[in-house]
C-alpha cells in the first residue's frame, strides 16, 4: 500500500521534517510531490519514532507546510547502470541532462556502495605511464590508486588532469578496456565545459560518463555526485572489467558543502566548522579505488582540491592526506616563473610507487635516482634559504652548483609542454643529465655501479646534450 | 513474556531504544531484522543508546533489539594466529569465501574461528587436578612456529571433575570440567571469550629492563623501548608512520606481532597481507604470517567498530602474553580511534572539550596505553606487550589534543619530521625532539650485551649532533665557509652520522634490519674518523685535505658495504682511516 503523506511539520533549509510517519528506514529515499505535479527527492537522515528528518535534494523553495506529499520509495537512494551509460551526461544525483532519455537499467546499485573486503584487494603494482616527468620519475601513479592533485585558485590543475587522462597509459595496453568517470562538484560551467572539451579533442568523450554538478546547483545533489560517480566506476571496473580513471574536482566544494548541510542539522562542528566526521566521509570516497582478487578491472582516482588560501595544513587537504596514497602538490611560485605543471618536488609523494618502479616495472636505477633528487632538491632550498641572506655571491662553489642544479630541474626536467608526452625512459635521462651537473662526491644516495653506469663526467655531458637535442627535435617535429 | 525492546530512533550509526529497563552497560546487541552487532552506550529513564558497529541503512523504527547479558568480547582459542579480522573480531577470508564477493555484507554471520578444524591437542591435566585461573591445561600447534597454550579464564577456578585425553580435536570440544566450591560447573574447550574493555589480570608486573631489539639504527641506539613498553610515533601525512610500523613489525625481535589498521588505508592492509606471507623470517624460516595477527578495519568501514578495534587487539595481544610470549602491538592510527570517539560523543551531544573531542580521551589514551607491560603471568610464565601506537596530528600541529595526551602516557616518544620525509631520510625521525625515558632502565643490558662503550658512544654521537643543530644556526645565517676548521668537521662528521648511520634504507637488503653489535661498530668507526681527524686539525692540517682523502664518503657508505655477518670489516676500515692520515701528516 502507498501512502503519501501530506504537508509538514517544520521545513528549514534544505530539511523537512514529517511527523506520524510508518515504516521509514533510515536513509531511505522519498518523492515528494507538488501540487503543479513536478516531483522532487529527498533522503531520510534523522528517525525518531514517527518523527522524521528527509532532505530534499533539489531545495526546499516554494514548500509550505501543506503544499505538498511525500511518498516512501522503500529503497536507499540508487542508480540505474548498463554498458549503455558511456558517453552519457548527468547530473549531481544521476539523472540525465543530455536529452538523450532514461537509461535503461541492467542493475540498480545503492549509491553509498559497500566497502572493500581488504583481503579481496589486491596490492596495486602496474604504474601508469603519464608521459609528465615529475609524475613519472618522483610521485608514480599507479593503477588502481588514489592521487589527488592539491592546487590553488589560478593554477592550471585542470589541464594537468586533462593531459594526465588524455596520456595516461600502460606500456601493451588494451585501449579499448578503458573508460573515464567525470564528476564535477560546484565548479563553474566554464571549467566543466573546458574538460568535456579535452576529452573530445583526445577522442575519449565515448568512454567517459559526466556527472555534473554546478556551482549553481543545490548543495545537496552536491554530497551524492562523487558517491554516484564511484558507484558507476565500481559497476565499469569490477563488472564489465574496464580499467576507469576517475576525475573528481572540486572536492574543497564537496566538503564545504557537506559543512553547510551539518550545519543546518544542527551538529556540533569539528575543526573550522566541518563536521567531526568529514574524515570518515572523505573516506569513504576515497577508498573505493582499487582492484580486486574477483575482476580484472581497476578504479584509479585522481581527485582535485584547491587549498584554500594554499594551506596544506586546512583540514581539507589534511585529511584528504591521510586517507589517500600520497598527493601531487602544486606550488605558486613555481607557476609564478612560468613552470608547467609546477609540480612542487618535495611536499608530493606517492605512497605506491615503491613497489611499482625499478626493475621489471620501469628501469632498474629508478629508485635512488628519485631518492638522490628528493635529496639534493631538498639541499637547494637550503642554499636558496641561505643566498636569501648572505646572497648569491657569497656561496660556496657547491652550494653555488646546488642553485644550477635546482634551477636546470626546474626549468628542463619539470617545465613541459601541454601536449609533450615523454617516455619513462626520456624523462629518466633527462634526470640524469641533470643531476650530474652535481660533483658525483654529493650523490650520496646512489650506489657506486649505478654512478658509473649513468653518471656522466663531461665528456658524457657533451655526448648527452647532443642526445637530448636531438631529442627535443624530435619531440617538436612530431607535433 | 517481557515486552519486545524496539528501535525508536536513528541516527548515523547511533540508535536508541524508549522506555527499556532490560539492558546493561556496554551490552553487546542485535539490532534490527538484520541482526547488526552494537553496544549500549549509554542509558537513562527513557532512552537507551547504543552504538552500532555496521551500516545503519535501510533500519526502520519499530525493529527489534535483542539483547545477550553479555559485553562485548573476543573469542579467545587456536586459530587466532595467522587470521586477519575486523574491528569486531569477524575473520575476513571467511566473509570472503562465504559471500563471494570483494566487497563486505551487512551482518556477515561467520564464526569467529573455524569450526571445522582439528588440532592435535595435548592435555597436561589429570582428573583430580585444582586448576587455577589462567593455568595451562593443554597445548597444541597452532602454527608451525606457535603453540597455543589452552588458559583457563581468568575468573574460573576448580577441581578437575572429568577430562579428555589428549588428541584431534575442534575449537568447541569440551576438554576438561571443572567443579569450583560453590559446585558450579565449568567446560573447558579450546576457547573461552572475554570482554574486550577489561584487561586480562597478570599476577606481578615486572620492570621494563629488555629492550625491544628492532634493527633500526635510530631507534635502538638513540631512542630505545622496552619490551612492555610503549612508543608512540606521531607525523604528519607522507612523514613515513606507516612505513616506520611495517618496518617494526617485520624485524623487531617479538614472538608475535598483532597489527591493528585502525581508519587506515585498504590497499595497506593488502600490503601487510602480501608483504608478510612473502617475507621469511630468518629465525624460523617459516612466512611473517605464522606469527602475526592482523585487525583490519580500514577508513571506509563503519566508525564504531574502528572504535572497538583498539581494544580487540589489544586483548588479543594480552591473551598471548598470558601464555608467555613477548607481543608486539602496532596500532596505526590511534588519532583515528580518538576521533572515531569524538564521532560518536558528536551524535551523542555530548559536551565537547578541546577541538571537539570529548572529555573523557585523556583517560581512555592512559587506559590503553597502561595494557602494555611485562609482566609475570597467572601462569607463572613471563610475557610482555610492546605498544607502538602511530598519531596523526592534523595539520601535522603535535601541540593537538590526541598528540599532547598520548605524549602525557609513552615514555618513547618518535616524532617523525615532514622536513626530512621530503629530503627522503628515513625512517624520518627528528633526533631533535624525539625522546626515550627508557635509558635508566636499559643501560644494564647494553652494558652487560654489547659492553659499556655502547652507552659510550651513544652519549658521544648525540653530543656531535647537538653541536651539529646549535651550529646550523650560524650556518643559516652566515654559510659555512667562515666556520672554523673544527668546526667544519663537526658539521662533516654530523653528516656521516646523518646520512650514514641514521639514515637506513628499508629496500636494501643489508640495511633494512641491522644487529645491534654493527650499530655499535659503525658508531665506532665514525667516532674514530672523528677523534683522529679532530687530531690532526688541532696540528694544523686543513679539513679540505682531509675530506679529499675519500673517507668521509666511504664511512656514509659502509652500511651498504659491510654484511651484517662480515663485521671483522670494520677493523679494515679503521687500519684504512690510520694509513691515510698517517701519510697526510708525513707529507705535512
Amino acid at each position: 500500500m502507498i501512502i503519501d503523506y501530506v504537508g509538514a511539520q517544520e521545513i528549514s533549509g534544505s530539511l523537512v521534517v514529517l511527523n506520524n510517519i510508518k515504516g521509514a528506514s533510515f536513509e531511505e529515499m522519498v518523492e515528494i510531490r507538488l501540487k503543479n505535479a513536478l516531483k522532487r527527492y529527498g533522503r531520510i537522515i534523522q528517525i525518531d519514532g514517527e518523527q522524521v528528518v528527509i532532505q530534499v535534494f533539489e531545495g526546499t523553495h516554494s514548500l509550505s507546510l501543506s503544499n505538498f506529499s511525500t511518498r516512501l520509495t522503500g529503497h536507499p537512494m540508487q542508480i540505474s547502470l548498463s554498458p549503455e551509460i558511456l558517453g552519457r551526461t548527468f547530473n549531481g544525483a544521476g539523472k540525465p541532462i543530455d536529452s538523450l532519455g532514461e537509461v535503461f537499467a541492467l542493475t540498480k546499485r545503492d549509491i553509498n556502495g559497500k566497502p572493500m573486503n581488504p583481503v579481496s584487494r589486491i596490492y596495486p603494482r602496474d604504474y601508469i605511464n603519464t608521459g609528465i616527468s615529475s609524475i613519472d620519475v618522483l610521485a608514480t601513479l599507479i593503477r588502481g590508486q588514489k592521487l589527488p592533485i592539491f592546487s590553488g585558485s589560478g593554477m592550471r590543475h585542470n589541464d594537468l588532469a586533462a593531459q594526465i587522462v588524455k596520456q595516461a597509459r600502460i606500456s601493451a595496453e588494451n585501449k579499448d578496456n578503458f573508460a573515464i568517470v567525470f564528476a564535477a562538484m560546484g565548479v563553474k560551467n566554464d571549467v566543466a565545459d573546458y574538460f568535456r572539451r579535452s576529452f573530445r579533442k583526445s577522442g575519449v568523450i565515448s568512454k567517459t560518463v559526466t556527472f555534473l554538478n554546478l556551482s549553481n546547483d543545490p548543495i545537496v545533489e552536491r554530497v551524492l555526485t562523487p558517491r554516484c560517480a564511484l558507484t558507476t566506476a565500481e559497476y565499469l571496473a569490477f563488472e564489465l572489467n574496464k580499467h576507469v580513471l576517475v576525475v573528481l574536482t572540486d572536492m574543497t566544494s564537496y566538503a564545504e558543502a557537506l559543512r553547510e548541510l551539518s550545519s543546518s542539522k544542527g551538529e556540533i562542528p569539528g575543526r573550522k566548522g566541518f563536521p567531526g566526521y568529514l574524515y570518515s566521509d572523505l573516506a569513504s570516497l576515497y577508498e573505493r579505488a582499487g582492484m580486486v582478487k574477483q575482476s580484472s578491472g581497476s578504479v584509479t582516482q585522481i581527485p582535485i582540491l584547491t587549498m584554500p588560501n594554499d594551506d596544506i595544513t586546512h583540514p581539507i587537504p589534511d585529511l584528504t592526506g591521510y586517507i589517500t596514497e600520497g598527493q601531487i602538490v602544486l606550488d605558486k611560485s613555481l607557476a609564478g616563473k612560468g613552470i608547467y605543471p609546477p609540480v612542487s618536488i618535495l611536499s608530493s609523494l606517492s605512497r605506491l610507487m615503491k613497489d611499482g618502479i625499478g626493475d621489471n616495472f620501469t628501469r632498474h636505477d629508478h629508485p635512488s635516482l628519485a631518492n638522490q633528487l628528493f635529496a639534493s632538491y631538498a639541499k637547494v632550498m637550503d642554499v636558496i634559504s641561505l643566498a636569501s641572506v648572505i646572497g648569491e655571491d657569497e656561496l660556496s662553489s657547491i652550494d653555488r652548483k646546488y642553485l644550477k642544479f635546482g634551477r636546470l630541474l626546474e626549468s628542463k626536467f619539470l617545465n613541459q609542454a601541454f601536449d609533450e608526452n615523454r617516455s619513462i625512459e626520456q624523462s629518466l635521462d633527462f634526470a640524469w643529465l641533470i643531476l650530474s651537473t652535481l660533483p658525483k662526491s654529493e650523490l650520496d644516495r646512489i650506489d657506486d655501479k649505478l654512478l658509473d653506469l649513468y653518471y656522466r663526467d663531461e665528456n658524457k655531458i657533451k655526448q648527452g646534450k647532443a642526445v637530448l637535442n636531438a631529442a627535443l627535435n624530435d619531440i617538436s617535429k612530431e607535433d | 513474556m517481557a515486552k519486545e525492546n524496539v528501535i525508536f530512533g536513528i541516527n548515523g550509526p547511533v540508535v536508541t531504544v524508549k522506555n527499556s529497563k532490560d539492558f546493561s552497560m556496554m551490552e553487546l546487541v542485535f539490532v534490527g531484522n538484520f541482526k547488526l552487532a552494537g553496544e549500549v552506550i549509554n542509558i537513562n529513564e527513557k532512552f537507551t543508546t547504543i552504538q552500532v558497529y555496521e551500516e545503519t541503512t535501510g533500519l526502520r523504527p519499530g525493529e527489534p533489539v535483542v539483547g545477550t547479558n553479555s559485553t562485548m568480547s573476543v573469542t579467545l582459542g587456536p586459530g587466532i594466529m595467522s587470521n586477519i579480522f575486523d574491528g569486531i573480531q569477524r575473520p575476513l577470508f571467511d566473509i570472503e569465501k562465504q559471500s563471494n564477493d570483494s566487497f563486505i555484507d551487512k551482518a556477515a554471520d561467520v564464526s569467529v574461528l573455524s569450526l571445522e578444524r582439528v588440532f592435535d591437542v595435548n592435555v597436561i591435566i589429570s582428573k583430580g587436578e585444582e586448576l587455577l585461573p589462567g593455568q595451562i591445561y593443554a597445548t597444541c600447534k597452532e602454527t608451525e612456529v606457535i603453540i597455543h597454550k589452552c588458559l583457563v579464564p581468568p575468573n574460573i577456578s576448580g577441581k578437575v571433575v572429568k577430562v579428555s585425553k589428549s588428541g584431534k580435536y575442534k575449537v568447541n570440544d569440551t576438554i576438561a570440567v571443572i567443579k569450583n566450591e560453590n559446585s558450579n560447573i565449568f567446560n573447558l574447550t579450546l576457547c573461552h571469550k572475554w570482554p574486550i574493555r577489561i584487561p586480562r589480570p597478570v599476577a606481578k608486573r615486572l620492570g621494563a629492563n629488555i629492550p625491544l631489539i628492532t634493527g633500526q639504527r635510530t631507534l635502538d641506539t638513540l631512542f630505545p623501548i622496552a619490551k612492555g613498553g610503549a612508543a608512540a610515533v606521531p607525523g604528519g601525512f607522507g612523514a613515513g608512520k606507516t612505513m616506520t610500523q611495517h618496518q617494526l613489525a617485520k624485524w623487531c625481535d617479538a614472538d608475535i606481532i598483532v597489527y591493528v589498521g585502525c581508519g587506515e588505508r585498504g590497499n595497506e592492509m593488502s600490503q601487510v597481507l602480501s608483504e608478510f606471507s612473502e617475507l621469511i623470517d630468518p629465525k624460523s624460516g617459516r612466512p611473517m604470517t605464522d606469527r602475526t595477527i592482523l585487525i583490519a578495519n580500514t577508513s571506509n568501514m563503519p566508525v564504531a567498530a574502528r572504535e572497538a578495534s583498539i581494544y580487540t587487539g589489544i586483548t588479543l595481544a594480552e591473551y598471548y602474553r598470558d601464555m608467555g610470549y613477548d607481543v608486539a602491538m602496532m596500532a596505526d592510527s590511534t588519532s583515528r580511534w580518538a576521533e572515531a570517539l569524538r564521532e560518536i560523543s558528536g551524535r551523542l551531544e555530548e559536551m565537547p572539550a578541546e577541538e571537539g573531542f570529548p572529555a573523557y580521551l585523556p583517560s581512555r589514551i592512559s587506559e590503553f596505553y597502561e595494557r602494555a607491560s611485562r609482566s609475570k603471568t597467572l601462569c607463572g610464565l613471563e610475557g610482555s606487550i610492546t605498544v607502538i601506537g602511530a598519531v596523526s596530528p592534523q595539520g601535522a600541529d603535535f601541540s593537538e589534543p590526541v598528540t599532547q595526551n598520548t605524549k602525557r602516557f609513552v615514555r618513547c616518544f618518535w616524532a617523525l619530521d615532514k622536513s626530512l620525509a621530503y629530503a627522503r631520510h628515513y625512517p624520518a625521525v627528528n633526533w631533535m625532539t624525539s625522546y626515550s625515558e627508557y635509558f635508566n632502565d636499559l643501560d644494564s643490558w647494553f652494558t652487560k650485551n654489547l659492553g659499556y662503550e655502547f652507552i659510550d658512544y651513544r652519549k658521544k654521537i648525540n653530543e656531535i649532533l647537538h653541536e651539529e643543530d646549535k651550529l646550523m644556526e650560524i650556518v643559516k645565517l652566515v654559510g659555512a665557509d667562515v666556520l672554523p676548521d673544527n668546526q667544519k668537521l663537526v658539521i662533516e662528521i654530523a653528516k656521516v652520522i646523518r646520512v650514514g648511520f641514521l639514515q637506513q634504507n628499508a629496500f636494501h637488503k643489508e640495511d633494512t634490519f641491522v644487529n645491534l653489535e654493527k650499530q655499535k661498530q659503525m658508531m665506532r668507526v665514525i667516532l674514530y674518523l672523528n677523534q683522529k681527524a679532530k687530531h690532526l686539525i688541532s696540528s694544523s692540517i686543513p679539513i679540505s685535505s682531509l675530506i679529499k682523502l675519500g673517507l668521509f664518503e666511504k664511512l656514509t657508505k659502509m652500511k651498504y658495504d659491510i654484511p651484517n655477518n662480515k663485521l671483522e670489516m670494520f677493523n679494515d676500515y679503521i687500519k684504512e682511516i690510520d694509513e691515510k692520515f698517517e701519510t697526510i701528516f708525513k707529507k705535512v
